[in-house]
């Protein structure tokens, strides 16, 4: 399968990682990414909030580009996606306001989730898993961006996702069911306003913690950022918050690399405890430990 | 907004005009505080949704560019989620904050702006985020050179941020964007 692919700005910078994960991924799946050439800066909050024109115009020339194929789109980061889906409604509704002679290009414009939680999809990935994660208790997050406002995104689910339970479980996962999967963490307020975010990341990790969470999973780069760095807590005490395809990519390759874990700022060794204790029960057990596990659940 | 005259006879039809231009009916608000009960932020605004949109139905455009809450509005889109009349509050926010920077009306929370500032001087000059050159920008116009240095200073050790703009070959067309090309009928 070939998809173009949209990266944007947070996966070349602080969700570099991020980047390097969702690529393996798709190389082991066999889905071929071809990156659009010469693409720019969505232009993210600070555009859309300050400047209607240029929003609308930085996104347009991305997807002109993206247009000279009709491959599905995939775009990993949350906002890049709203505002790519904003300018690609607006210019199919009306091409000639923007100045574009002529825009009905086949493709869709695909977020992450949405794509790696297809049942095809995701059978292509449990077929590939070496190791699975093992049971870890996770709390996935979904934030804004990538369902709100749902005219505009698509989003089938937008108050209720289950995308990213769908993708965690696949690779052996538990999810926890929680309050505040889909709230705002304030990302586009943390270099300004700090307070404001760690209060709000505060709550969302708080939630996350009630829920009988773990970690944290999410495909939004922003929120893994502004979540790990505004936990106002001890080391000891702090929340990991781990991209979906950072799991996936350990599922697959059986591994978890210390040069990924040393990317987090707050200590990520819960994955790699986990996919041990994991391999150690499958090589012990002669059963699935999965099946034990939720036997046990079961007449509890 | 205690001792703010509301009257239709002092609002601004030019506002009015522009935000039936972008679609937004805030006419069609009955005041059901959805949009207040659900903001994340609204702890913080002055004025609460529901009250933007209230005195956006009167036109009531000075003491709305002057609020607190414009720039303190995450876009989170949650309000215009709920709101059962489907008025686009998220986009009312965007028109209130660029008519502010317009207008040169003191932003009540410089920083947001100043951040906003120096996120788009980036990408002008070089077509992407270049978050190290962004930040430093920032801590230029804001003057808030305290906070934060040790959460910067942990992220470049981590090998977050990358040391060198990632520049586009296609830089003259984004400066045309940014030079107002296509705005040419003042929308
Ligand atoms: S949710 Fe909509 S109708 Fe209800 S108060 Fe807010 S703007 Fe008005
Ligand atoms: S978009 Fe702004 S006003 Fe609306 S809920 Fe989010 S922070 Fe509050």
């Amino acid at each position: 399968m070939k998809m173009t692919y949209y990266p944007g700005c947070s996966l070349q910078g602080t969700a570099r990682d991020y980047n390097d994960t969702i690529l393996e991924v798709c190389q082991t799946i066999g889905v071929e990414l071809n990156e659009i050439e010469d693409w720019n800066c969505c232009g993210a909050s600070s555009a859309h909030m300050t400047n209607h024109e240029v929003a609308m115009r930085l996104s347009i020339r991305n997807l002109l580009l993206a247009a000279k194929s009709s491959d599905n789109v995939l775009i990993p980061c949350s906002a890049c996606y709203q505002r790519l889906k904003a300018a690609d409604k607006a210019l199919r509704e009306d091409p000639e306001y923007w100045d574009v002679t002529d825009y009905n290009p086949d493709f869709k414009l695909v977020h992450i989730s949405t794509f790696l939680a297809e049942p095809e999809i995701l059978e292509l990935i449990a077929d590939k898993v070496i190791q699975p994660v093992g049971k870890m208790k996770v709390a996935c997050y979904y934030g804004c961006l990538s369902l709100r406002p749902p005219h505009i995104t698509d989003a089938p689910n937008h108050e209720m996702p289950t995308t990213l339970e769908n993708i965690v479980t696949a690779i052996g996962a538990d999810p926890v069911s929680w309050s505040h999967k889909t709230e705002c963490c304030s990302g586009s307020l943390t270099m300004t306003r700090p307070d404001i975010a760690g209060k709000l990341v505060g709550e969302i990790v708080e939630a996350a913690r009630r829920g009988g969470a773990t970690a944290m999973v999410t495909d939004c780069p922003m929120c893994q950022a502004n979540v790990e760095s505004r936990q106002e807590l001890p080391p000891g005490a702090s929340m990991v918050v781990y991209y979906a395809t950072e799991l996936i990519a350990a599922a697959l390759t059986g591994s978890y690399p210390e040069k990924q874990q040393k990317v987090h700022l707050v200590p990520a060794h819960a994955l790699q405890a986990h996919m041990e204790r994991s391999a150690h029960n499958v090589g012990t057990a002669s059963g699935s430990t999965t099946e034990t596990t939720s036997q046990k659940e079961e007449s509890a | 907004m205690q001792n703010s005259p509301i009257s239709p006879a002092k609002g601004s039809r030019k506002l009015l005009k522009k935000l039936s231009s972008r679609d937004i009916d805030v006419q069609t608000c009955y005041q059901c505080n959805r949009c207040s009960a659900g903001c994340p932020v609204a702890d913080y605004f002055d004025l609460q949704p529901m009250e933007i949109v209230r005195l956006a139905s009167y036109g009531m455009e000075d003491q709305l560019l002057a609020s607190s809450t414009i720039w303190l509005c995450a876009s989170c889109d949650t309000c215009a989620t709920r709101c059962p009349n489907d008025i686009d509050i998220t986009a009312l926010m965007d028109v209130l904050r660029e008519l502010a920077l317009r207008k040169d009306i003191p932003p009540a929370v410089p920083q947001v702006p100043a951040f906003h500032a120096s996120f788009l001087e980036s990408v002008r000059r070089w077509g992407r985020t270049y978050e190290i050159g962004m930040i430093g920008a920032y801590k230029l116009r804001s003057g808030d050179y305290a906070g934060d240095m040790k959460l910067g200073i942990s992220m470049l050790a981590k090998g977050k941020l990358s040391l060198l703009p990632h520049s586009i070959e296609g830089k003259p067309e984004i400066r045309e964007i940014f030079a107002g090309k296509g705005k040419e009928y003042e929308r």
